[in-house]
């Protein structure tokens, strides 16, 4: 597209009609602010913000239903974590067992750097059974790096359960099922 | 008051001047500080924001309803902004030239506070002026200190030995010499219509013949103040823009300009001394604002209810009305220069030296031969 460039008047080229309309502006903003009261700032501390839906937070470890860690240790996350913020302990071979059934394993240790963390989301993206989410939490702090470690009590304690699908039930159920071998119709 | 009477004339006089030195340093730093203050606020009100809010002092901040309101209104933040550019590191990188780059904020600083002491800010209180030097060449005493002005921008950028503050340097000296021309033009009509370099005797003019940028303001209609009404605006409005090219205020703010010079001439400062630049940058603009009300707007006097004339003797009330009088007209040029800040946009670098050699000089130039002319026709 090709602007059409008008050449200014001589009175334009005074540079009053600008400065005028500059003046009538501004002096409507400045009376407006002053006497309605209705700044646009949002006086963060005091008014919290609104996380929107989407948001990515800080990931925490959540629980299902019946309080069992959903996160079976599979160390995707910690693969694609982009700035290698996930760090994960297996359980080895004698290790706890899982404290859900239908689980094989559970993370040993499971630890989020919060100061590498770039809130992109993969984590979340890639979990196979849905335990690391991505919360509202925006503003972390700490007085020391060892504290911006999230360990998993912590992150379990932080992510809370997640009323979402459990994956393997209906599995579960569907082995049940299979026992008794019902003959449906 | 008899020991008072009792000391020398000169003893006297060299007392009294450092009262006075002292009752407007202290003023004046306070007025600075809290220019800033009103910077932050009118710039948030203009753009629908709300401001400094957060400083509360801890006894005066539980007075029921004047503590938190003084908390709204930002007004203990200029003390803490004070605290602040003291207790910060200052520090000085390796690669400065380390005797101008302690040399220039002091250079920068000066000559705002020197322009002060020939301001008229008040007609008198008791026998005393109230003025800090009497000097009968007042004007060109400050053209002369306010041309120092520049040193101090201009060392600024040498001193930093980086590519930004060279290059706000650069910018600076070229355009406030420039300025200086069309300033020191603009005033020439006010000489010619007065008659007389020292600022309180054009005060006194003002008061009898109507103010000087409108001359029929306190003058009374006649044929020369008619006349003479373009030739003192155009005068003021010169003098006006070029204060602002000065004080490297926005719209002229070449030197410092922030979006594309990072900070300009002061980038490498911090802590105090980059708070002197700032404060001399404050200065100026006041020392600018209360050139600009001596020389058009009748400087402490107003033309109704007897305020132009000094007051008689033991009419102290007077004397401080006087003092108040010329604040508000300061404060309120003060007010305009913050505004336009706010208002409108930097202009390009070439645009600024036009306007000041190919506008505002030949302007200046005809303003004085059109001053020179009405005054010869109506005879004066
Ligand atoms: S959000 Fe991204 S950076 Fe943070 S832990 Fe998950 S994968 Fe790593
Ligand atoms: S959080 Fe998900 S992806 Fe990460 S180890 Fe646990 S189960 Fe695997």
């Amino acid at each position: 597209m090709i602007v059409k460039r008008n050449e200014l008047t001589w009175f334009e080229r005074l540079y009053l009609p600008a400065l005028i309309g500059g003046l009538k502006v501004t002096s409507r903003h400045f009376l407006n602010t002053l006497t309605t009261k209705t700044p646009v700032t949002q006086q963060y501390p005091e008014e919290p913000t609104k996380v929107l839906p989407g948001y990515r937070g800080a990931p925490y470890l959540v629980r299902d239903q019946d309080g069992a860690t959903k996160c079976v240790s599979c160390q995707l996350c910690e693969f694609v974590c982009p700035p290698k913020a996930i760090r994960i302990t297996p359980p080895g071979p004698t290790g706890k067992p899982a404290d859900r059934t239908n689980a094989e394993k559970m993370p040993e240790e499971f630890e989020i750097n919060m100061l590498r963390c770039i809130f992109c989301g993969l984590c979340q993206e890639v979990c196979p059974e849905e335990a690391i989410f991505l919360k509202s939490d925006f503003s972390l702090t700490g007085l020391a790096r060892s504290e911006m470690i999230y360990d998993k009590e912590k992150l379990l304690a932080l992510g809370g359960t997640h009323p979402g699908i459990q994956k393997w039930k209906h599995k579960l159920d569907e082995a049940k099922e299979q026992e008794t071998f019902p003959v449906k119709v | 008051m008899a020991w008072l009477d009792s000391l020398s004339p000169q003893t006297q006089f060299v007392f009294f001047t450092l009262l006075k030195i002292a009752c407007v340093l202290g003023p004046l730093l306070t007025l600075v500080a809290y220019a800033v203050l009103a910077e932050r606020k009118v710039s948030a009100l203009i753009q629908d924001r709300v401001g400094p809010n957060r400083v509360n002092l801890p006894l005066i901040g539980s007075i029921p309803v004047l503590g938190p309101f003084l908390t709204k209104l930002g007004f203990w933040h200029p003390l803490v902004d004070g605290v602040k550019s003291f207790i910060k590191e200052d520090f000085t990188p390796a690669h400065v030239r380390k005797i101008y780059f302690w040399l220039a904020p002091a250079i920068s600083l000066v000559p705002a506070f020197l322009v002060i002491a020939v301001i008229p800010f008040g007609s008198t209180l008791g026998a005393q002026k109230m003025v800090i030097a009497d000097l009968n060449v007042g004007i060109l005493y400050t053209f002369g200190i306010v041309s120092l002005g520049v040193y101090g921008i201009v060392l600024a950028g040498y001193a930093a030995n980086s590519k930004f503050p060279f290059l706000g340097g650069i910018r600076a000296s070229a355009q406030m010499i420039s300025y200086e021309i069309a300033m020191g033009m603009s005033v020439i009509p006010v000489f010619l219509v007065v008659g007389d370099l020292n600022l309180g005797k054009i005060i006194e003019h003002q008061a009898q013949n109507g103010w000087n940028v409108l001359p029929i303001f306190g003058g009374g209609f006649s044929a020369q103040s008619l006349l003479l009404i373009p030739c003192g605006v155009i005068s003021f409005l010169i003098f006006f823009i070029s204060a602002l090219a000065e004080t490297n205020r926005l719209p002229f703010d070449m030197a410092e300009s922030e979006s594309e010079l990072v900070s300009g001439y002061h980038t490498e400062y911090s802590s105090m001394k980059f708070g002197m630049f700032f404060i001399g940058e404050y200065a100026n603009m006041f020392a600018g604002a209360a050139m600009m009300t001596t020389l058009f707007l009748g400087g402490w006097t107003l033309p109704f209810l007897g305020l132009d004339v000094a007051p008689a003797d033991g009419e102290w009330w007077k004397g401080l009305l006087h003092i108040g009088i010329f604040m508000a007209k300061m404060l309120g040029f003060m007010f305009t220069f913050i505004w336009i800040r706010w208002m409108l946009p930097r202009f390009r670098y070439d645009q600024l030296m036009d306007l000041g050699w190919r506008r505002m000089i030949p302007l200046a130039l005809a303003n004085i031969i059109l001053t020179a002319a009405v005054l010869a026709l109506t005879n004066r």
